[in-house]
Order: structure tokens, then C-alpha cells, then sequence
């Protein structure tokens, strides 16, 4: 493709490219007859012993030259190169990956299509359809969620059952397809003794060594300083907001009194980017199957 | 005709040749391509890069992140599938020198930005096995000791008053005044690891999502 900014440039590559090959063509001819006088040395002699002779290029290395300059020719027919020419084949890079692209979506629409027209849960226990869902799940997820599916600190383990925004399986394509944004915010200024209360009061939630008496105090300070608005009363969570639930042994960012001190005082932030627009429905489909099927034990 | 033994035995008219003779190429499949309006001109929805991610280019080109990543995604399937859109001249007219490397020992960057998020990056920076276990990257923990505008950032403004030059030249859409004015502001207090966070989530994203 050439979108050169004035003609000139067009003739400018057009009569260089000609113009090379046309001197190489010359060359040949005016090198064929040329004399030589095999036998007789020019009188060189280099390192004691090698001397210059004058003989004729060996044939074959002449005939390489001539196959080349009519492979420039037929090349520059064919394909683009002479300035704006498109070249008689009209190949562009574009298009072959065009081509290519087309190929292999035609080859694999029907299967796609197969599962898109069965429910997630069919497709998570189709034997195939999860070796194409793994496949794509190490192309584009582990490296978030780990090529196990267990996650990291701050990256939702998948093969569990505990899900923040919910595991229904409506749910999952609605995570995979356009994201979600975690947002727990930072409540610094409730000062370093109350957050310690409240650390020690999310400990016990779910059944870790606390100190009782600042639990005690914490389990006070979490309904009158707002954690009970996402958390909910009882300490378990709301999916609509992907608040976690904090009574269960499942830790995003880790359980440590340390670690949960963080947390209250720094808040977290935190996203899964949104899929839809990159994978497209079918994969997304076969995707969501596929993290159903881990939690579902049914690999 | 110029016989050979005079140009082997006059050394000057011999480099002049040899010149001409490696250049040659270059004339013809290197100088027309700066005249032509795809590497010219900026695709639609790509901006000049921010003073963070400016300054975050000169960290990325610094710690010799393009010896193991390249910037370039080829019109191959298996390579759109994977990366996204290929890349295209246009996505580069603001690159002073580009970043297109020339080996993938770690995977093409071309179009990261967006794909992970704010905190997988600086996970990742500060350790890579901490989010993937298998990864050979080396550990970048260092760049969030340092401020960037200590070091990258300190002469941004000039660094980009460069880069308004090389857009000038070529007419295309570049820093305002304030722009330039507002640069050491807009950098802040931000770490030469949050620099290069603000380089990556910003690369590639005016062709993302299309296929």
C-alpha cells in the first residue's frame, strides 16, 4: 500500500527500481563480452603465491545474476512494489491476514455456534468444549488468575466456590464480558486504635485468634462506621457490589491482623477489565463454562 | 568507463562509491516511506503521550524493556488473536525513536494498556513470579524507590518541547503551552514505577478492541 504524499515520489521509486535492474542487465551483457585471457596472469601476486588471473565468471554464477534480474521483473508484476502499482496478484498484507482470519473463524463457527446454542452449564460439561475453554482461559486469564485458577493476593481464586460478584453462571459472563471495579475505600480516619478494634472484630468473624476485647469494641465501631453499608450486618457480604464476604475462610488480600489493618486504613481498588469487545461472544461463552466448571469440580 | 584499477588504487573516489553503492537501498526502500501519509499521519484517537507516560517511555527505554519485548503486533492470526489488532504506521508517529524491538522473549506490549489492571502492573513490576509463577521477567521493585522527578521527569518540560519539535515538522497535533507548562505538576510525586504504569495502561488503546 503506498499513499505517498505527491506523485513524485511514485516516479521517484518507479525509475530507480527499473533503472536498477536495467544497469544489472547491462552489466551482464557488457561483462559477457568482455576479453579474457584465461591461462595468462595480470601480474598481481599477493602472499607469495596467489596470483590474479583473468578468466570468465564460471557459467552458473552468470545464469544466477540473469535468474535474479527476471525474478525483479516477475516479482514487480506480480506484487506490489513499483510505486503505486498494486501488482497483478493484488496481494496486501492486510489481506492475507483478512484471508486468514476468515479461513479459520469459518472453520470453527460451527462448533462455536454448537455451544453457543446449549446453556453454560451443558457447555461446562461438554469434555471438548472445556479443552477449548482452558485453552483460551491460559491464553488470556492466568495471567491474572494463575494458570491453576487459584489466583493471588488481590486476584480472585476461580476454582473455589466463593465468588465476590456472584456464580451463577449469568453472572460469571457478566464479570468476564464487561468488568468490574472493586472498591473498598480507605477509612484512615477512623484512627489506628479503632481500625485495630476492627481488624480484630474481622478476625473473629470468621472464627481466627482475636483479641476479645477490642473485637468487642470493633464489632460496635463496624454498624456505626459504615462498614455494615457493603459488608451487610452480619458481616457477609453483597454480591451486587462485590463486597466480600468476611465470615468465610476466603482472603483476597490475606487474613493477617497486619493485612486487614491495611486494608481498612488504605482501602483497596481493584478491577477485572472488561472482554466483550475483545473476545466477542462465543469465546466469552465457552470462557464462562469453563470457569463454571472449575468451581464445579467438574474438570 | 572508469577502468577498475583506477578506482582501486584513488581512495577517495572509492569510498565515494562504495557509499553510493550501500546507500542505495536505503534510497530507495527507506526515504520515500517518510513521505507517505500512513507513517505520517496519526491513526484516529491516538494523543500525544501525557507527561507521565513520557516520562514512563524514558524508564521503559532506560531499564531496556524493548530487548525482551517488542511493539509491534504483525498481520498474523495468531498473533491478533492473542494481542489484538495489528499494528499500524500510524500508531507510531509519535514515537522518538519507536519501540518496535526486535525479539519477544516476554510477550508483545503493543497493546497491554488496559488489559491488566493498575495493581496487576505494579504486582507484576515488583515481582513477576508473585502473578505468574512461570514468568523469567526479572523483578523492577527498585522503580518504586525512586521519584520520577528525580530522575526521567526532571527536564520533562524540555523533553517535551523535543517532541513538539518532531510534531511540528510533520503538522501533526502536539503539546499546548500549558500543556508544557503543567508537566513537572501533572508528573508530581509519582515513582519512576507509576511513570512507566501510566506508559503501559496508555499503549496501543487508540486501535484496542477492534479486530
Amino acid at each position: 500500500m503506498s499513499d505517498f504524499v505527491s506523485d513524485f515520489w511514485n516516479l521517484y521509486v518507479i525509475v530507480i527500481v527499473v533503472a536498477s535492474i536495467l544497469a544489472c542487465a547491462v552489466l551482464l551483457i557488457v561483462q559477457g563480452k568482455a576479453t579474457f585471457t584465461p591461462g595468462k596472469t595480470m601480474g598481481h601476486v599477493w602472499d607469495e603465491t596467489l596470483e590474479e588471473y583473468n578468466n570468465p565468471m564460471p557459467k552458473w554464477w552468470s545464469w544466477l545474476f540473469v535468474i535474479t534480474v527476471i525474478f525483479a521483473l516477475v516479482y514487480l508484476a506480480l506484487y506490489p512494489g513499483l510505486g503505486n502499482f498494486k501488482g497483478m496478484l493484488g496481494w496486501t498484507a492486510v489481506g492475507q491476514h483478512k484471508t486468514e482470519v476468515e479461513k479459520m473463524d469459518a472453520t470453527v463457527k460451527p462448533l462455536f455456534d454448537k455451544y453457543m446454542a446449549m446453556d453454560l452449564k451443558a457447555v461446562a460439561g461438554d469434555k471438548q468444549a472445556m479443552e477449548m475453554g482452558k485453552r483460551l482461559y491460559l491464553t488470556y486469564c492466568m495471567q491474572c488468575h494463575g494458570a491453576d485458577a487459584r489466583g493471588a493476593k488481590g486476584f480472585p481464586n476461580l476454582a473455589d466456590s466463593d465468588w465476590l460478584y456472584g456464580g451463577e453462571p449469568e453472572q460469571l459472563k457478566e464479570t468476564i464480558n464487561n468488568g468490574r471495579m472493586g472498591m473498598m475505600p480507605p477509612h484512615a480516619h477512623l484512627g489506628a486504635d479503632t481500625i485495630k478494634d476492627l481488624a480484630n472484630f474481622v478476625r473473629s468473624l470468621s472464627g481466627l485468634p482475636n483479641d476479645s476485647v477490642r473485637a468487642g469494641k470493633g464489632k460496635e465501631a463496624f454498624a456505626s462506621s459504615g462498614c455494615i453499608g457493603c459488608h451487610g450486618p452480619d458481616g457477609k457480604g453483597m454480591q451486587a457490589l462485590g463486597a466480600p464476604n468476611l465470615t468465610d475462610k476466603v482472603w483476597l488480600y490475606g487474613s493477617s491482623e497486619a493485612t486487614i489493618t491495611e486494608t481498612i486504613t488504605n482501602g483497596r481498588q481493584n478491577k477485572m477489565p472488561a472482554w466483550k469487545e475483545f473476545l466477542g461472544d462465543a469465546k466469552i461463552h465457552l470462557l464462562s463454562a469453563y470457569v463454571l466448571s472449575l468451581s464445579q469440580g467438574t474438570k | 568507463m572508469i577502468k577498475h584499477e583506477q578506482i582501486e588504487k584513488s581512495v577517495g573516489l572509492l569510498i565515494v562509491l562504495t557509499l553510493l553503492t550501500v546507500i542505495w537501498g536505503g534510497l530507495l526502500e527507506i526515504v520515500p516511506l517518510f513521505f507517505q501519509k500512513s507513517t505520517t499521519t496519526p491513526v484516529e484517537g491516538l494523543k500525544p503521550y501525557s507527561a507521565a507516560s513520557l516520562a514512563g517511555r524514558d524508564v521503559y527505554i532506560r531499564e531496556g524493556c524493548f530487548l525482551c519485548h517488542s511493539q509491534m503486533i504483525r498481520p498474523f492470526r495468531a498473533e491478533t488473536e492473542r494481542y489484538g489488532h495489528y499494528s499500524v504506521a500510524g500508531e507510531y508517529v509519535y514515537d522518538h525513536p519507536f519501540q518496535w524491538g526486535s525479539k519477544r522473549t516476554g510477550p508483545d506490549l503493543h497493546r497491554v494498556g488496559g488489559r491488566y489492571s493498575d495493581e496487576w502492573q505494579r504486582a507484576h513490576l515488583m515481582n513477576p513470579r508473585d502473578v505468574v509463577p512461570e514468568s523469567n521477567m526479572p523483578a523492577f521493585a527498585f522503580l518504586a524507590n525512586t521519584k520520577a522527578k528525580d530522575s526521567v521527569g526532571a527536564d520533562i518540560e524540555k523533553k517535551m518541547q523535543i517532541m513538539r519539535g518532531y510534531a511540528n515538522a510533520r503538522g501533526i497535533p502536539t503539546y499546548s503551552d500549558e500543556e508544557i507548562k503543567g508537566a513537572k505538576a501533572a508528573i508530581g510525586d509519582m515513582t519512576e514505577m507509576d511513570v512507566l504504569i501510566a506508559y503501559l495502561q496508555g499503549m496501543g488503546t487508540a486501535l484496542k478492541n477492534t479486530k
